[in-house]
Protein backbone atom coordinates (compact mmCIF):
# COMPACT_ATOMS: atom_id res chain seq x y z
CA UNK A 1 0.00 0.00 0.00
CA UNK A 2 1.44 3.00 -0.76
CA UNK A 3 2.42 5.66 2.09
CA UNK A 4 -0.14 8.32 2.98
CA UNK A 5 0.91 12.05 1.65
CA UNK A 6 0.43 12.83 5.81
CA UNK A 7 0.80 10.42 8.10
CA UNK A 8 1.13 11.68 11.68
CA UNK A 9 0.93 9.49 14.62
CA UNK A 10 0.67 10.36 18.64
CA UNK A 11 1.50 13.62 18.18
CA UNK A 12 2.07 15.99 21.01
CA UNK A 13 3.44 19.81 21.41
CA UNK A 14 3.95 21.10 25.05
CA UNK A 15 5.09 24.70 25.13
CA UNK A 16 5.75 24.20 29.38
CA UNK A 17 2.44 23.37 30.66
CA UNK A 18 0.58 24.50 27.66
CA UNK A 19 -0.59 21.83 25.39
CA UNK A 20 -0.60 22.43 21.93
CA UNK A 21 -1.20 19.43 20.41
CA UNK A 22 -2.33 16.55 22.86
CA UNK A 23 -1.91 13.60 20.33
CA UNK A 24 -3.10 13.81 17.02
CA UNK A 25 -3.52 10.64 15.08
CA UNK A 26 -4.12 11.38 11.72
CA UNK A 27 -3.78 10.35 7.46
CA UNK A 28 -4.08 12.40 4.62
CA UNK A 29 -4.71 10.18 1.51
CA UNK A 30 -2.32 11.03 -1.97
CA UNK A 31 -4.50 13.83 -3.79
CA UNK A 32 -6.77 14.65 -1.71
CA UNK A 33 -8.44 18.35 -0.65
CA UNK A 34 -8.21 18.55 3.28
CA UNK A 35 -9.19 21.52 5.81
CA UNK A 36 -7.93 21.22 9.04
CA UNK A 37 -10.35 23.66 10.94
CA UNK A 38 -10.73 25.00 14.35
CA UNK A 39 -10.59 28.23 16.79
CA UNK A 40 -7.59 30.39 17.79
CA UNK A 41 -4.89 28.46 19.09
CA UNK A 42 -6.35 25.05 18.76
CA UNK A 43 -2.75 24.16 17.23
CA UNK A 44 -3.81 24.38 13.48
CA UNK A 45 -0.73 25.75 12.99
CA UNK A 46 1.44 24.31 15.15
CA UNK A 47 0.73 20.80 13.39
CA UNK A 48 1.80 22.42 10.42
CA UNK A 49 5.06 23.28 11.73
CA UNK A 50 5.73 20.26 12.98
CA UNK A 51 5.23 18.62 9.24
CA UNK A 52 7.46 21.59 7.76
CA UNK A 53 10.15 20.98 10.09
CA UNK A 54 9.91 24.35 11.65
CA UNK A 55 9.06 22.95 15.40
CA UNK A 56 9.95 19.49 16.99
CA UNK A 57 7.39 17.27 18.40
CA UNK A 58 7.23 16.22 21.94
CA UNK A 59 6.06 13.17 21.37
CA UNK A 60 5.18 11.09 18.44
CA UNK A 61 5.68 10.86 14.38
CA UNK A 62 4.85 13.04 11.29
CA UNK A 63 5.46 11.52 7.95
CA UNK A 64 5.12 12.79 4.46
CA UNK A 65 4.74 10.33 1.86
CA UNK A 66 6.13 7.65 3.85
CA UNK A 67 9.39 10.29 5.07
CA UNK A 68 10.10 10.94 8.63
CA UNK A 69 9.72 14.84 9.21
CA UNK A 70 13.16 14.71 10.89
CA UNK A 71 15.25 11.75 10.16
CA UNK A 72 14.26 12.22 6.53
CA UNK A 73 13.94 16.23 6.91
CA UNK A 74 15.69 17.23 3.65
CA UNK A 75 13.33 14.78 1.70
CA UNK A 76 10.18 16.02 3.28
CA UNK A 77 11.28 19.62 2.61
CA UNK A 78 11.11 19.08 -1.40
CA UNK A 79 7.98 17.15 -1.07
CA UNK A 80 6.06 19.90 0.90
CA UNK A 81 4.96 23.27 -0.08
CA UNK A 82 4.28 25.86 2.85
CA UNK A 83 2.25 28.68 2.68
CA UNK A 84 3.31 30.20 6.22
CA UNK A 85 0.33 31.90 8.33
CA UNK A 86 2.07 34.94 8.85
CA UNK A 87 2.79 37.43 6.37
CA UNK A 88 6.74 37.42 5.74
CA UNK A 89 8.61 38.90 2.87
CA UNK A 90 12.24 40.03 2.65
CA UNK A 91 12.42 43.90 2.15
CA UNK A 92 15.55 43.65 0.52
CA UNK A 93 14.42 42.03 -2.54
CA UNK A 94 11.63 42.37 -5.24
CA UNK A 95 9.01 39.45 -6.12
CA UNK A 96 11.13 37.70 -8.84
CA UNK A 97 14.49 37.85 -6.63
CA UNK A 98 12.17 36.55 -4.11
CA UNK A 99 10.99 33.43 -6.39
CA UNK A 100 14.45 33.13 -7.73
CA UNK A 101 16.08 32.92 -4.17
CA UNK A 102 13.19 30.23 -3.43
CA UNK A 103 13.56 28.13 -6.65
CA UNK A 104 17.46 28.45 -5.86
CA UNK A 105 17.28 26.85 -2.35
CA UNK A 106 15.27 23.80 -3.64
CA UNK A 107 18.23 23.42 -6.03
CA UNK A 108 16.85 24.54 -9.14
CA UNK A 109 19.11 26.78 -11.25
CA UNK A 110 16.86 27.86 -14.26
CA UNK A 111 13.16 27.72 -13.05
CA UNK A 112 11.96 31.20 -15.13
CA UNK A 113 9.18 29.65 -17.35
CA UNK A 114 7.02 28.08 -13.95
CA UNK A 115 7.84 31.08 -12.21
CA UNK A 116 6.35 33.39 -14.64
CA UNK A 117 3.40 31.01 -14.94
CA UNK A 118 3.49 31.43 -11.37
CA UNK A 119 3.53 35.47 -11.27
CA UNK A 120 0.39 34.74 -14.02
CA UNK A 121 -1.99 32.77 -12.42
CA UNK A 122 -1.64 34.67 -8.88
CA UNK A 123 -1.98 37.80 -11.09
CA UNK A 124 1.73 39.26 -10.13
CA UNK A 125 2.65 39.64 -13.78
CA UNK A 126 2.92 43.78 -13.77
CA UNK A 127 4.55 43.71 -10.30
CA UNK A 128 7.12 41.00 -10.81
CA UNK A 129 9.97 43.96 -10.36
CA UNK A 130 8.64 45.87 -7.54
CA UNK A 131 10.29 45.57 -3.98
CA UNK A 132 8.35 43.41 -1.86
CA UNK A 133 7.96 46.11 0.61
CA UNK A 134 5.82 48.28 -1.63
CA UNK A 135 3.41 45.70 -1.87
CA UNK A 136 0.14 45.63 -0.96
CA UNK A 137 -0.84 43.00 2.26
CA UNK A 138 -3.10 40.79 -0.26
CA UNK A 139 -0.21 41.13 -2.54
CA UNK A 140 2.01 39.68 -0.37
CA UNK A 141 -0.01 37.10 0.41
CA UNK A 142 -0.09 35.82 -2.91
CA UNK A 143 4.27 35.81 -3.39
CA UNK A 144 4.44 33.66 -0.50
CA UNK A 145 1.64 31.30 -2.54
CA UNK A 146 3.97 31.36 -5.57
CA UNK A 147 7.16 30.80 -2.76
CA UNK A 148 5.22 27.55 -1.78
CA UNK A 149 5.07 26.70 -5.16
CA UNK A 150 8.53 27.14 -6.37
CA UNK A 151 9.07 23.09 -6.79
CA UNK A 152 5.87 22.20 -7.49
CA UNK A 153 5.69 20.39 -4.32
CA UNK A 154 3.45 17.16 -4.46
CA UNK A 155 1.89 17.91 -0.93
CA UNK A 156 0.65 21.63 -0.81
CA UNK A 157 -0.27 23.09 2.55
CA UNK A 158 -1.77 26.28 2.93
CA UNK A 159 -2.16 28.10 6.61
CA UNK A 160 -4.68 31.14 6.15
CA UNK A 161 -3.77 31.65 2.21
CA UNK A 162 -7.19 33.63 2.21
CA UNK A 163 -6.63 35.97 4.93
CA UNK A 164 -6.67 39.46 3.46
CA UNK A 165 -7.36 38.72 0.05
CA UNK A 166 -9.64 40.18 -1.85
CA UNK A 167 -12.70 38.13 -3.84
CA UNK A 168 -10.96 38.49 -6.86
CA UNK A 169 -7.93 36.72 -6.12
CA UNK A 170 -9.49 34.82 -3.92
CA UNK A 171 -11.49 33.02 -6.77
CA UNK A 172 -8.35 33.10 -9.19
CA UNK A 173 -6.40 31.47 -6.14
CA UNK A 174 -8.96 28.77 -5.26
CA UNK A 175 -9.36 27.57 -9.53
CA UNK A 176 -5.46 27.44 -10.09
CA UNK A 177 -5.26 25.47 -6.27
CA UNK A 178 -8.33 22.85 -7.48
CA UNK A 179 -6.09 22.86 -10.84
CA UNK A 180 -3.20 21.61 -9.27
CA UNK A 181 -5.19 19.02 -6.97
CA UNK A 182 -6.90 17.59 -10.17
CA UNK A 183 -3.10 17.08 -11.03
CA UNK A 184 -2.70 14.98 -8.18
CA UNK A 185 -1.09 17.55 -6.16
CA UNK A 186 -2.35 16.88 -2.08
CA UNK A 187 -4.03 20.14 -0.94
CA UNK A 188 -3.76 20.80 3.29
CA UNK A 189 -5.85 23.70 4.13
CA UNK A 190 -6.29 25.65 6.99
CA UNK A 191 -8.71 28.36 7.27
CA UNK A 192 -12.04 30.43 9.13
CA UNK A 193 -14.52 30.71 6.04
CA UNK A 194 -15.92 27.99 6.59
CA UNK A 195 -17.69 28.47 3.02
CA UNK A 196 -14.04 27.77 1.66
CA UNK A 197 -13.54 24.29 3.36
CA UNK A 198 -17.18 23.70 2.13
CA UNK A 199 -17.24 24.26 -1.25
CA UNK A 200 -13.55 22.60 -1.58
CA UNK A 201 -12.28 20.02 0.65
CA UNK A 202 -13.50 16.24 0.14
CA UNK A 203 -12.41 15.84 4.21
CA UNK A 204 -11.90 17.87 7.07
CA UNK A 205 -10.64 17.62 10.39
CA UNK A 206 -11.16 19.96 13.49
CA UNK A 207 -9.04 20.76 16.27
CA UNK A 208 -10.25 21.91 19.29
CA UNK A 209 -7.17 22.45 21.91
CA UNK A 210 -5.00 20.07 20.49
CA UNK A 211 -7.25 17.51 19.78
CA UNK A 212 -9.02 16.62 16.84
CA UNK A 213 -12.93 17.04 17.81
CA UNK A 214 -14.16 16.25 15.01
CA UNK A 215 -13.01 13.98 10.75
CA UNK A 216 -14.76 12.79 8.74
CA UNK A 217 -15.82 13.29 4.67
CA UNK A 218 -17.42 16.88 4.49
CA UNK A 219 -21.14 15.34 2.45
CA UNK A 220 -21.19 12.86 5.60
CA UNK A 221 -20.43 15.71 8.00
CA UNK A 222 -23.30 17.57 7.14
CA UNK A 223 -25.61 15.19 6.39
CA UNK A 224 -24.50 13.78 10.11
CA UNK A 225 -25.85 16.72 11.06
CA UNK A 226 -28.85 16.61 8.80
CA UNK A 227 -31.57 19.06 10.32
CA UNK A 228 -32.51 21.65 7.84
CA UNK A 229 -34.70 24.00 8.43
CA UNK A 230 -37.88 25.35 6.61
CA UNK A 231 -38.74 29.40 6.71
CA UNK A 232 -41.89 30.41 6.26
CA UNK A 233 -44.22 33.35 6.09
CA UNK A 234 -47.32 33.41 6.13
CA UNK A 235 -50.35 35.61 5.13
CA UNK A 236 -52.54 34.48 8.95
CA UNK A 237 -50.89 35.88 11.82
CA UNK A 238 -50.49 32.11 13.35
CA UNK A 239 -48.95 28.67 12.77
CA UNK A 240 -51.08 25.74 11.96
CA UNK A 241 -51.53 24.10 15.28
CA UNK A 242 -50.74 21.19 13.52
CA UNK A 243 -47.70 22.25 12.82
CA UNK A 244 -46.56 23.39 16.46
CA UNK A 245 -44.21 20.60 17.12
CA UNK A 246 -42.10 21.04 14.60
CA UNK A 247 -41.68 25.17 14.86
CA UNK A 248 -37.84 26.01 16.51
CA UNK A 249 -37.98 29.62 16.00
CA UNK A 250 -39.44 32.47 14.56
CA UNK A 251 -37.04 35.26 12.73
CA UNK A 252 -38.95 38.55 12.46
CA UNK A 253 -42.42 37.35 10.83
CA UNK A 254 -40.94 34.33 9.79
CA UNK A 255 -41.67 30.75 11.23
CA UNK A 256 -38.49 28.40 11.32
CA UNK A 257 -39.70 24.91 11.31
CA UNK A 258 -37.57 22.10 11.93
CA UNK A 259 -37.04 19.47 9.02
CA UNK A 260 -34.80 16.31 9.78
CA UNK A 261 -35.18 14.94 6.60
CA UNK A 262 -36.08 16.24 2.81
CA UNK A 263 -39.41 13.44 3.05
CA UNK A 264 -40.46 15.66 5.56
CA UNK A 265 -41.47 18.43 3.10
CA UNK A 266 -44.27 16.88 1.65
CA UNK A 267 -46.26 15.81 4.44
CA UNK A 268 -45.54 19.65 6.21
CA UNK A 269 -46.89 21.07 2.97
CA UNK A 270 -49.94 19.15 3.16
CA UNK A 271 -50.91 20.55 6.47
CA UNK A 272 -50.40 23.57 5.38
CA UNK A 273 -52.57 23.25 2.80
CA UNK A 274 -54.69 21.36 4.70
CA UNK A 275 -55.11 24.29 7.16
CA UNK A 276 -55.73 26.45 4.66
CA UNK A 277 -52.55 28.76 5.24
CA UNK A 278 -51.29 31.31 2.54
CA UNK A 279 -47.83 31.08 1.87
CA UNK A 280 -46.09 34.41 1.05
CA UNK A 281 -42.52 33.23 0.80
CA UNK A 282 -40.43 30.08 1.65
CA UNK A 283 -36.86 29.47 1.89
CA UNK A 284 -35.22 26.16 3.02
CA UNK A 285 -31.81 26.12 4.47
CA UNK A 286 -29.26 23.43 4.45
CA UNK A 287 -26.75 22.89 7.42
CA UNK A 288 -23.64 24.03 6.67
CA UNK A 289 -20.30 23.78 8.18
CA UNK A 290 -20.55 26.64 10.01
CA UNK A 291 -23.25 24.86 11.70
CA UNK A 292 -21.56 21.91 12.50
CA UNK A 293 -18.61 23.78 13.32
CA UNK A 294 -20.41 25.21 16.08
CA UNK A 295 -22.08 22.12 17.04
CA UNK A 296 -19.14 20.51 17.91
CA UNK A 297 -16.97 23.38 19.08
CA UNK A 298 -19.72 23.95 21.55
CA UNK A 299 -19.47 20.41 23.21
CA UNK A 300 -17.95 20.09 26.29
CA UNK A 301 -15.18 17.73 26.54
CA UNK A 302 -13.71 16.74 23.24
CA UNK A 303 -14.96 12.85 21.56
CA UNK A 304 -12.77 11.20 19.18
CA UNK A 305 -16.06 10.98 17.12
CA UNK A 306 -18.90 13.50 17.68
CA UNK A 307 -22.34 12.23 18.10
CA UNK A 308 -24.73 15.02 16.40
CA UNK A 309 -26.01 15.76 19.58
CA UNK A 310 -28.91 17.73 18.74
CA UNK A 311 -28.92 20.12 21.34
CA UNK A 312 -31.08 23.31 21.60
CA UNK A 313 -28.55 25.46 22.13
CA UNK A 314 -26.61 24.35 19.14
CA UNK A 315 -29.60 24.85 17.45
CA UNK A 316 -30.20 28.79 18.24
CA UNK A 317 -26.71 29.60 17.73
CA UNK A 318 -27.44 27.44 13.88
CA UNK A 319 -30.43 29.68 13.39
CA UNK A 320 -28.65 33.33 14.10
CA UNK A 321 -26.01 32.73 11.11
CA UNK A 322 -25.98 35.58 8.71
CA UNK A 323 -28.79 36.53 6.19
CA UNK A 324 -28.66 35.31 2.90
CA UNK A 325 -26.61 31.61 3.51
CA UNK A 326 -28.75 29.13 2.63
CA UNK B 1 25.02 23.12 -4.58
CA UNK B 2 22.76 25.36 -6.10
CA UNK B 3 20.97 25.67 -2.77
CA UNK B 4 24.29 26.51 -1.17
CA UNK B 5 25.25 29.09 -3.79
CA UNK B 6 21.57 30.68 -3.65
CA UNK B 7 21.70 31.62 -0.23
CA UNK B 8 25.11 32.96 -0.26
CA UNK B 9 23.96 35.02 -3.04
CA UNK B 10 21.34 36.22 -1.97
CA UNK B 11 23.55 37.22 1.30
CA UNK B 12 25.97 38.87 -0.82
CA UNK B 13 23.43 40.52 -2.17
CA UNK B 14 21.71 42.02 0.84
CA UNK B 15 25.12 43.59 1.77
CA UNK B 16 26.10 44.66 -1.13
CA UNK B 17 22.49 46.62 -1.73
CA UNK B 18 23.38 48.54 1.11
CA UNK B 19 26.67 48.74 0.55
CA UNK B 20 26.99 52.85 1.77
CA UNK B 21 26.17 51.18 5.04
CA UNK B 22 27.77 47.72 5.19
CA UNK B 23 30.73 48.58 3.54
CA UNK B 24 31.71 52.79 2.72
CA UNK B 25 30.97 53.41 6.72
CA UNK B 26 33.18 51.08 8.14
CA UNK B 27 35.80 52.22 5.54
CA UNK B 28 35.34 55.91 6.24
CA UNK B 29 35.96 55.15 10.26
CA UNK B 30 39.02 53.54 9.58
CA UNK B 31 39.95 56.43 7.73
CA UNK B 32 38.95 59.05 10.34
CA UNK B 33 41.30 56.86 12.62
CA UNK B 34 44.28 57.56 10.15
CA UNK B 35 43.86 60.96 9.45
CA UNK B 36 43.93 61.39 13.20
CA UNK B 37 47.10 59.02 14.23
CA UNK B 38 48.86 60.18 11.48
CA UNK B 39 48.90 63.85 12.28
CA UNK B 40 49.51 63.61 16.07
CA UNK B 41 51.92 60.55 16.06
CA UNK B 42 53.50 60.20 13.37
CA UNK B 43 57.09 60.92 14.03
CA UNK B 44 56.50 60.68 17.58
CA UNK B 45 55.91 57.45 17.83
CA UNK B 46 57.98 54.22 16.39
CA UNK B 47 56.99 50.49 17.45
CA UNK B 48 59.51 48.30 15.23
CA UNK B 49 62.54 50.18 13.57
CA UNK B 50 61.63 51.48 10.08
CA UNK B 51 58.20 51.43 10.45
CA UNK B 52 56.42 54.27 10.74
CA UNK B 53 53.54 54.42 12.97
CA UNK B 54 50.92 55.19 10.29
CA UNK B 55 52.09 51.92 8.90
CA UNK B 56 52.36 50.10 12.42
CA UNK B 57 48.78 51.25 12.71
CA UNK B 58 47.60 49.85 9.39
CA UNK B 59 47.27 46.23 9.93
CA UNK B 60 45.58 46.36 12.76
CA UNK B 61 42.48 48.71 11.55
CA UNK B 62 42.63 46.57 8.56
CA UNK B 63 42.45 43.28 11.00
CA UNK B 64 40.05 45.03 13.42
CA UNK B 65 37.58 46.52 10.16
CA UNK B 66 37.68 42.65 9.03
CA UNK B 67 36.85 40.92 12.19
CA UNK B 68 34.16 44.12 13.21
CA UNK B 69 32.27 43.73 9.65
CA UNK B 70 32.88 39.48 9.23
CA UNK B 71 31.09 39.12 12.71
CA UNK B 72 28.04 42.49 11.70
CA UNK B 73 26.95 40.54 8.58
CA UNK B 74 26.01 36.94 9.85
CA UNK B 75 24.80 38.58 12.86
CA UNK B 76 22.81 41.56 11.44
CA UNK B 77 21.62 39.74 8.34
CA UNK B 78 20.19 36.84 11.25
CA UNK B 79 18.81 38.98 13.28
CA UNK B 80 16.62 41.11 11.20
CA UNK B 81 15.18 37.74 9.18
CA UNK B 82 14.39 36.48 12.67
CA UNK B 83 12.44 39.63 13.40
CA UNK B 84 10.75 39.98 10.29
CA UNK B 85 10.15 36.14 10.03
CA UNK B 86 11.42 35.83 6.46
CA UNK B 87 13.68 33.28 7.70
CA UNK B 88 11.02 30.79 7.78
CA UNK B 89 12.08 30.47 3.62
CA UNK B 90 15.13 29.21 4.39
CA UNK B 91 14.16 27.32 7.00
CA UNK B 92 12.05 25.26 4.75
CA UNK B 93 13.96 24.73 2.18
CA UNK B 94 16.12 21.53 2.14
CA UNK B 95 19.26 22.94 2.44
CA UNK B 96 21.81 21.17 4.84
CA UNK B 97 23.05 22.81 7.96
CA UNK B 98 26.41 22.66 6.54
CA UNK B 99 24.96 24.62 2.92
CA UNK B 100 23.53 27.08 5.57
CA UNK B 101 26.36 27.45 7.50
CA UNK B 102 28.60 27.92 4.84
CA UNK B 103 26.50 30.57 2.80
CA UNK B 104 26.67 33.11 5.68
CA UNK B 105 29.95 32.23 6.68
CA UNK B 106 31.66 32.96 3.08
CA UNK B 107 28.75 35.74 3.05
CA UNK B 108 30.45 37.66 6.14
CA UNK B 109 33.64 36.91 5.54
CA UNK B 110 33.93 38.38 2.28
CA UNK B 111 32.14 41.36 3.81
CA UNK B 112 34.91 41.44 6.30
CA UNK B 113 37.61 41.29 3.17
CA UNK B 114 36.02 43.43 0.87
CA UNK B 115 36.27 46.38 4.26
CA UNK B 116 39.32 45.39 5.18
CA UNK B 117 40.79 45.90 1.53
CA UNK B 118 39.02 49.53 1.54
CA UNK B 119 40.98 50.50 4.83
CA UNK B 120 44.12 49.20 2.76
CA UNK B 121 43.40 51.25 0.04
CA UNK B 122 42.50 54.05 2.30
CA UNK B 123 45.81 53.56 4.07
CA UNK B 124 47.89 53.81 1.16
CA UNK B 125 46.94 57.50 0.85
CA UNK B 126 49.01 57.69 4.33
CA UNK B 127 51.61 55.38 4.51
CA UNK B 128 53.27 52.58 2.03
CA UNK B 129 52.75 49.46 3.37
CA UNK B 130 55.49 46.53 2.68
CA UNK B 131 54.25 43.25 2.16
CA UNK B 132 57.01 40.74 3.83
CA UNK B 133 55.08 37.42 3.42
CA UNK B 134 51.60 37.50 1.59
CA UNK B 135 51.12 33.89 2.29
CA UNK B 136 50.73 34.79 6.14
CA UNK B 137 48.44 37.61 5.54
CA UNK B 138 46.11 35.33 3.43
CA UNK B 139 46.09 33.06 5.85
CA UNK B 140 45.45 35.56 9.05
CA UNK B 141 42.90 37.06 7.21
CA UNK B 142 40.79 34.02 6.28
CA UNK B 143 41.18 32.19 9.48
CA UNK B 144 39.94 35.51 11.40
CA UNK B 145 37.61 36.32 9.06
CA UNK B 146 36.12 32.57 9.50
CA UNK B 147 36.18 32.65 13.64
CA UNK B 148 34.75 36.60 13.39
CA UNK B 149 31.69 35.35 11.01
CA UNK B 150 31.05 32.46 13.28
CA UNK B 151 30.72 33.99 16.24
CA UNK B 152 28.44 36.70 14.34
CA UNK B 153 26.35 33.83 13.04
CA UNK B 154 25.79 32.19 16.73
CA UNK B 155 25.12 35.41 18.35
CA UNK B 156 22.63 36.13 15.51
CA UNK B 157 20.76 32.71 16.10
CA UNK B 158 21.35 33.69 20.40
CA UNK B 159 19.87 36.85 19.94
CA UNK B 160 16.07 37.97 20.17
CA UNK B 161 16.39 41.29 19.85
CA UNK B 162 19.15 44.13 18.22
CA UNK B 163 19.81 45.25 21.85
CA UNK B 164 21.41 41.52 22.59
CA UNK B 165 23.63 42.25 19.49
CA UNK B 166 24.62 45.29 20.55
CA UNK B 167 25.48 44.24 23.95
CA UNK B 168 28.08 41.20 22.23
CA UNK B 169 29.01 44.05 20.06
CA UNK B 170 30.14 46.74 23.07
CA UNK B 171 31.14 44.11 25.95
CA UNK B 172 33.14 41.34 23.63
CA UNK B 173 33.79 42.28 19.85
CA UNK B 174 35.20 45.73 20.60
CA UNK B 175 37.03 45.09 23.83
CA UNK B 176 38.49 42.17 22.50
CA UNK B 177 39.88 44.18 19.41
CA UNK B 178 40.74 47.00 21.41
CA UNK B 179 42.51 45.13 23.61
CA UNK B 180 44.58 43.35 20.91
CA UNK B 181 47.54 45.63 20.17
CA UNK B 182 45.43 47.16 17.27
CA UNK B 183 47.29 50.59 18.19
CA UNK B 184 50.03 49.47 20.17
CA UNK B 185 53.15 46.74 20.45
CA UNK B 186 51.73 44.53 24.02
CA UNK B 187 55.80 44.99 24.50
CA UNK B 188 55.08 48.07 25.46
CA UNK B 189 52.58 47.10 27.99
CA UNK B 190 52.93 46.42 31.57
CA UNK B 191 54.14 42.82 32.05
CA UNK B 192 51.01 41.85 33.81
CA UNK B 193 48.63 43.39 30.86
CA UNK B 194 51.41 41.63 28.27
CA UNK B 195 50.37 37.68 29.85
CA UNK B 196 46.98 38.84 29.66
CA UNK B 197 46.63 39.95 26.32
CA UNK B 198 47.85 36.13 25.27
CA UNK B 199 45.10 35.09 26.35
CA UNK B 200 43.51 37.03 23.77
CA UNK B 201 42.89 35.09 20.81
CA UNK B 202 42.45 38.70 19.02
CA UNK B 203 45.71 39.63 19.61
CA UNK B 204 47.06 36.61 17.79
CA UNK B 205 44.94 37.54 14.80
CA UNK B 206 46.55 40.93 14.47
CA UNK B 207 49.75 40.55 15.21
CA UNK B 208 50.28 37.21 13.01
CA UNK B 209 48.57 39.53 9.74
CA UNK B 210 51.31 42.48 10.84
CA UNK B 211 53.77 39.86 10.68
CA UNK B 212 52.94 39.22 7.35
CA UNK B 213 53.37 42.54 6.13
CA UNK B 214 56.57 43.83 8.54
CA UNK B 215 58.29 40.45 8.50
CA UNK B 216 58.75 40.99 12.34
CA UNK B 217 55.58 41.02 15.34
CA UNK B 218 55.21 40.33 18.69
CA UNK B 219 55.12 36.80 18.70
CA UNK B 220 55.77 33.72 16.00
CA UNK B 221 52.99 33.66 13.14
CA UNK B 222 53.21 29.71 14.12
CA UNK B 223 52.13 30.16 17.30
CA UNK B 224 49.51 32.78 15.98
CA UNK B 225 48.26 30.70 13.56
CA UNK B 226 48.31 27.54 16.21
CA UNK B 227 45.89 29.59 18.09
CA UNK B 228 43.45 31.24 15.37
CA UNK B 229 43.41 28.61 12.98
CA UNK B 230 42.08 26.19 15.82
CA UNK B 231 39.84 29.03 17.41
CA UNK B 232 38.17 29.54 13.90
CA UNK B 233 37.85 25.11 13.52
CA UNK B 234 35.95 25.41 16.86
CA UNK B 235 33.98 28.15 16.46
CA UNK B 236 32.72 26.56 13.29
CA UNK B 237 31.82 23.18 14.69
CA UNK B 238 29.91 24.86 17.30
CA UNK B 239 27.70 26.84 15.19
CA UNK B 240 27.63 23.65 12.88
CA UNK B 241 26.25 21.92 16.32
CA UNK B 242 23.86 24.74 16.99
CA UNK B 243 22.14 24.82 13.80
CA UNK B 244 22.33 21.14 14.12
CA UNK B 245 20.44 21.05 17.30
CA UNK B 246 17.79 23.99 15.98
CA UNK B 247 19.14 25.90 18.66
CA UNK B 248 16.43 28.85 18.80
CA UNK B 249 15.46 28.27 14.77
CA UNK B 250 13.54 24.98 15.52
CA UNK B 251 11.43 24.71 18.66
N1 LIG C 1 6.44 29.33 20.25
C1 LIG C 1 5.42 29.15 21.10
N2 LIG C 1 5.61 29.24 22.42
C2 LIG C 1 4.60 29.07 23.29
N3 LIG C 1 3.34 28.77 22.94
C3 LIG C 1 3.09 28.67 21.62
C4 LIG C 1 4.09 28.84 20.65
N4 LIG C 1 3.54 28.67 19.42
C5 LIG C 1 2.24 28.41 19.65
N5 LIG C 1 1.95 28.39 20.96
C6 LIG C 1 0.64 28.11 21.56
O1 LIG C 1 0.16 26.89 21.02
C7 LIG C 1 -1.24 26.96 20.84
C8 LIG C 1 -1.60 26.58 19.43
O2 LIG C 1 -1.17 27.61 18.56
P1 LIG C 1 -1.34 27.53 16.99
O3 LIG C 1 -0.59 28.68 16.42
O4 LIG C 1 -0.99 26.19 16.52
O5 LIG C 1 -2.89 27.77 16.83
P2 LIG C 1 -3.75 27.87 15.48
O6 LIG C 1 -4.74 26.79 15.51
O7 LIG C 1 -2.87 27.95 14.31
O8 LIG C 1 -4.49 29.26 15.72
P3 LIG C 1 -4.88 30.43 14.67
O9 LIG C 1 -6.19 30.07 14.08
O10 LIG C 1 -5.01 31.63 15.57
O11 LIG C 1 -3.78 30.55 13.68
C9 LIG C 1 -1.67 28.36 21.24
O12 LIG C 1 -2.18 28.31 22.54
C10 LIG C 1 -0.39 29.15 21.19
O13 LIG C 1 -0.43 30.19 22.14
MG1 LIG D 1 -2.51 29.33 12.91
Amino acid sequence: MPSPAVRVRGLEKHYGALCALDGIDLDIGEGEFFALLGPNGAGKTTLISILAGLVRPTAGFAQVLGHDVQADYRQVRRLLGVVPQELVFDPFFTVRETLEFQSGYFGLARNEDWIDALLHHLGLADKADSNMRRLSGGMKRRVLVAQALVHKPPVIVLDEPTAGVDVELRQSLWAFIRDLNRQGHTILLTTHYLEEAETLCQRVAMLKAGRIVALDRTDNLLRSCGERHLRLRLAAADLPESLATRLVGRKGDEFILSLPDLDDLEPTLAALRMAGATVLDMGLDQPDLEDIFVRVMGQGTPTPSPSPARGRGALLESLSRPEGKR
Amino acid sequence: MTGFRTLLHKEVLRFWKVIWQTVAAPVLTALLYLLIFFHVLEGHVQVYPGVSYTAFLMPGLIMMAVLQNAFANGSSSLIQSKITGNLVFVLLAPLSYLEFFLAYLVAAMLRGLLVGTGVAAVGLLFADLPVAHFGWVLAFALASSAAFASVGIVAGIWADKFDHLAGVQNFVIMPLTFLSGVFYSIHSLPAFWQSVSHFNPVFYMIDGFRYGFFGQADTSPWLGLAVVAPSALVLGLLTLLLLRRGYKLRH
